[in-house]
């Protein structure tokens, strides 16, 4: 018989991980609705292999296979993978991704609650490095013809030209690096066919999806405000200073803050508690520093998003900022720190 | 007037289901005395107390059977008149299931009291009172049985700002405190008068949880005669919120007055002190009737048809108090507390004692056996819910590393152990456990270090000792030598007188002196156990010297392994 508390509440880990399920719902239902039912083709196959993946490895590693395989962690994973990988992607990349993200990512670091990195950043840094082409293949926006997006992954991918177009990142990053075209950024913005009326046509919308199931995961205390505020604002302010100095040259923070994977990350990917920071100020500085290298790689690197990356590099950094941003225990709270 | 009362948050802090209601509906009764009466000895914090009586005698009742062991101690009392029928071993109500000295009385039924004196603590010095209070048994009620003597000192300023009562009672199921309130407020409220006195405290601010209306209108009512008394706003009743453990000592110091007291420091130091309404209730009983501690107030509740609130006399056995109460048949435990912090009790015939708020039932059914343990995956679930403000996920990381240090470092000594962690945990990891033996590995360490450092010093005296006593033979020693040798010298001289040169014959003296040592020594240091045998046991000398030369040469090649 136990010790004491003898009663605990009612939560587990499951419940948090359907609950950040339930929070991705929106931002897909968007997806979807302007690219296609692709994406709902790559879910299934990530959370398939993740599924797989997590079971063998369970059983390899001698750990009660069904309780962890119904704890819901392998398929948060999954479903980020999907969602930040490109869905017109043949199946192996994602099986591929996944596949690493699981066995190498979070089993070899000791399974759920041990992986000193983002399983899912780690996938996709993996696949970019190695695939970079495959990995730039988005589909077009309101392309959404279902039989050539699973010819597309599962089959031949020569029709994929007509299928495809840079991301909007990738096009203002193509008209930027090009002095001649630079003087129009301005009217190249304004082409609603690419860039819609913040951060490019459809991804604003998935962008407001995931920022409604954000404000779920707040509402549900899975988490707290800091990591998602301290990114947004980060970015908000990094991208609004530069645009302000040099508007022909550096896109502004509506676009930043509504392309690409910030919204996801900001609420989904830089709060995974695990590779992520602790502490109230840890939190702040974690979120803060991806935001920053988010936008340096964005601005100045040569990979279509840079949130992968900059979320590898603050994990690197986690448990040091852990470890300096110790909040001051019960009755050692003067300003002097440690002794009153 | 509570209104007025700015109050302060504690961090973290649980919201359970409290289950509050069900031992409230009926009023305080006197539980029947029981058979037999087991009182432990040792019920409060500090020195276990001497036994004072002996199998046979008769004793009264409020006579004392344990006198405190020193000052930070306290005395133990029958709780009712009766023959002693044993002092011995029983078993101890803690989860620990070990035995300790108990008191076992027959009571005989007349319930007849020792001769009650009043103390006149105005006319006594504050050392006097704090002696009678000590022998009146009085510790606190809240749980802790810290001795009530120890705390009702001023320290070091001579006076306070604010006394608390602490009627806050913040662990589900437990009432005690709730309908003491209600049942009678003026009388703690007399207790806290005299605390206040000694204490020479500027306010006194009760503090109860928002979810005991009944109880806050009783002691507002009370609080207000007595300023009309004394002519003063001094008593002031304070509703905090509801919030587990706003109870704790140090969480209800922080909401009602925002001062911290830091861990392992005196509140007094920061001009306050906190004590149960049960125990300002005990001061009362002691000082102003003369009755020491026998009885208490103790919720029976949980797994039972109804619960309610005994007055029940110290030695009572738990499993009367639950036998009043209906008990479920599906019942299979006794919890001494709540089910916050409550101790599981090695068996329900163990004694209600001093700490004993609370006799909790439980199931399966209510208290069902957690879900398998998860890992920790870093939610911050219970560094948002500890009440002291810790990560408790890193001390559980280092706690189950046995990395004890670090564990030390994330301040583990600051834990209470209030299971708030272990409460929200959504990996089910029982936290608190992982505390308790972090701390106990620790404290063993502590004990056994200072072994060790208790050793290594007699060690080093010895070397010390042995050091000093070659170096005092080695004078004698040489004063010997030096004795002899102008001895030699006289007597030389006077042989050389007539004769030959006196510089030979000294030199002569002096080797034969020196070869009578060395040969004198060579006896000392020859082994005298193989010199001068008989035939027979040189033969038996050889025979085993040979079968150790064959024991080397076998284990020659394992030697040679081990190389």
């Amino acid at each position: 018989m136990n010790n004491s508390p003898y009663f605990l509440k009612p939560a587990s880990v499951q419940s948090v991980m359907l609950r950040v399920l339930v929070a991705l719902l929106p931002g897909i239902a968007a997806y979807v609705w302007f690219f296609g039912a692709a994406i709902l083709v790559q879910i299934v196959l990530a959370s398939v292999t993740a599924l797989a993946a997590e079971a063998v490895m369970l059983r390899l590693r001698d750990k009660p296979v069904m309780l962890f395989l119904s704890d819901g962690s392998a398929l948060v994973t999954a479903w980020l993978i999907a969602l930040t990988f490109p869905s017109i992607a043949p199946w192996w990349l994602t099986v591929l991704g996944t596949l690493l993200a699981i066995v190498v990512a979070k089993h070899l670091y000791g399974g759920l609650g041990q992986n000193p990195f983002n399983p899912a950043m780690v996938a996709f840094a993996l696949m970019i490095v190695a695939y970079p082409l495959l990995m730039s293949q988005w589909p077009k926006v309101d392309a959404t013809d279902f039989a050539g997006q699973w010819e597309a992954i599962f089959g031949s991918r020569q029709i994929l030209d007509a299928m495809t177009m840079a991301t909007p990142l990738d096009a203002l990053r193509t008209v930027l690096r090009d002095p001649e075209q630079r003087a129009m950024i301005g009217g190249i913005l304004g082409s609603k066919a690419t860039f819609g009326n913040v951060g490019g046509r459809g991804w604003e919308w998935i962008a407001t999806g995931y920022f409604l199931g954000g404000l779920y995961l707040l509402q549900q205390r899975i988490i707290t405000w800091h990591m998602p505020t301290a990114f947004l604002a980060t970015l908000f302010v990094v991208s609004g200073a530069f645009a302000l100095y040099e508007p022909d040259r550096f896109a502004g923070p509506g676009f930043q803050l509504f392309t690409g994977g910030a919204m996801l990350a900001a609420f989904f990917i830089v709060t995974d508690p695990v590779s992520g920071a602790t502490t109230p100020r840890g939190k702040l500085i974690f979120a803060a520093g991806v935001a920053l290298l988010t936008w340096i790689i964005r601005t100045f690197g040569a990979y279509p998003d840079g949130i992968a990356f900059a979320v590898l590099l603050m994990n690197i950094a986690t448990p040091l900022i852990d470890m300096y941003t110790q909040p001051p225990v019960f009755g050692h709270k003067d300003k002097r720190g440690d002794s009153p | 007037m509570s209104a007025l009362q700015r109050l302060f948050k504690f961090h973290g802090g649980v919201k359970p289901a409290y289950n509050k209601e069900a031992s409230t509906g009926l009023p305080i009764a006197v539980a029947p005395t029981p058979t037999l009466l087991v009182i432990p000895l040792h019920q409060s914090i500090g020195g276990m107390p001497r036994p004072l009586v002996k199998a046979g005698e008769r004793v009264l009742k409020g006579q004392r059977i344990g006198g405190a062991d020193g000052n930070a101690s306290s005395a133990v009392h029958a709780s009712t008149s009766g023959a002693v029928v044993a002092v011995e071993m029983r078993l101890m109500p803690h989860t620990s299931g070990l035995s300790a000295l108990c008191v076992v009385i027959e009571p005989d039924g007349r319930d007849e009291w020792i001769a009650r004196q009043p103390f006149d603590f105005r006319k006594a010095s504050p050392t006097q009172t704090r002696d009678y209070l000590r022998d009146a048994g009085v510790v606190g009620l809240g749980g802790a049985v810290f001795p009530t003597h120890l705390k009702l000192n001023p320290g070091k300023h001579g006076k306070l700002d604010t006394l608390v009562l602490n009627g806050a009672e913040c662990e589900p199921f437990i009432t005690c405190d709730d309908v003491l309130m209600r049942e009678r407020a003026e009388t703690i409220l007399k207790g806290a008068i005299i605390m206040r006195e000694m204490l020479s405290a500027r306010q006194v601010l009760i503090g109860i949880e928002d979810n005991k209306p009944e109880a806050i209108a009783a002691m507002e009512i009370a609080a207000q005669a007595a300023n009309q008394a004394a002519g003063d706003l001094a008593m002031q009743v304070v509703s905090v919120p509801t919030r587990y453990p706003a109870g704790g000592a140090k969480q209800l110091i922080r909401v009602l007055t925002g001062i911290e007291v830091p861990h392992g420091k005196r509140s007094t130091d920061y001009g306050v002190q906190c004590f149960n309404v049960g125990t300002a209730y005990a001061v009362y009983e002691a000082i102003a009737l003369g009755q020491p501690l026998i009885s208490r107030i103790v919720t029976v509740a949980g797994n039972v048809g109804q619960a309610r609130n005994y007055e029940a006399l110290f030695g009572t056995p738990m499993r009367d108090l639950v036998a009043l109460c209906d008990p479920l048949p599906d019942s299979d435990r006794v919890i001494m507390g709540g089910p916050m912090m409550g101790l599981l009790m090695p068996g329900d015939e163990v004694p209600v004692v001093k700490a004993t708020n609370c006799v909790l039932v439980g199931s399966r059914k209510l208290f069902p056996p957690p879900p398998p343990e998860m890992p920790c995956i870093r939610c911050g679930e219970c560094a948002k819910a500890c009440p002291a403000d810790l990560q408790p996920f890193e001390m559980y990381w280092f706690s189950r590393a046995k990395i004890f240090g670090k564990a030390q470092e994330y301040k583990l000594f600051d834990c209470i152990e209030c299971g708030c962690c272990a409460y929200v945990c959504p990996s089910h990891i029982p936290l608190v456990d992982y505390y308790r033996f972090a701390k106990s590995e620790i404290w063993a360490r502590e004990v056994d270090k200072e072994a060790a450092d208790i050793a290594r010093e007699r060690y080093e005296f010895r070397l010390l000792r042995e050091e000093r006593e070659k170096q005092e033979k080695a004078a004698k020693l040489a004063a010997k030598t030096a004795a002899g040798r102008e001895k030699a010298a006289a007597a030389i001289a006077e042989a050389a007188k007539p004769a030959a040169t006196p510089e030979d014959d000294t030199k002569k003296a002096l080797i034969a002196a020196a070869l009578e040592r060395a040969k004198a020594q060579k006896e000392q240091v020859h082994p005298g156990n193989v010199s001068n045998l008989t035939p027979e046991q040189e033969a038996e000398v050889t025979a085993i010297e040979a079968r150790r030369a064959e024991i080397r040469e076998m284990a020659k090649p394992h030697l040679r392994q081990d190389d």
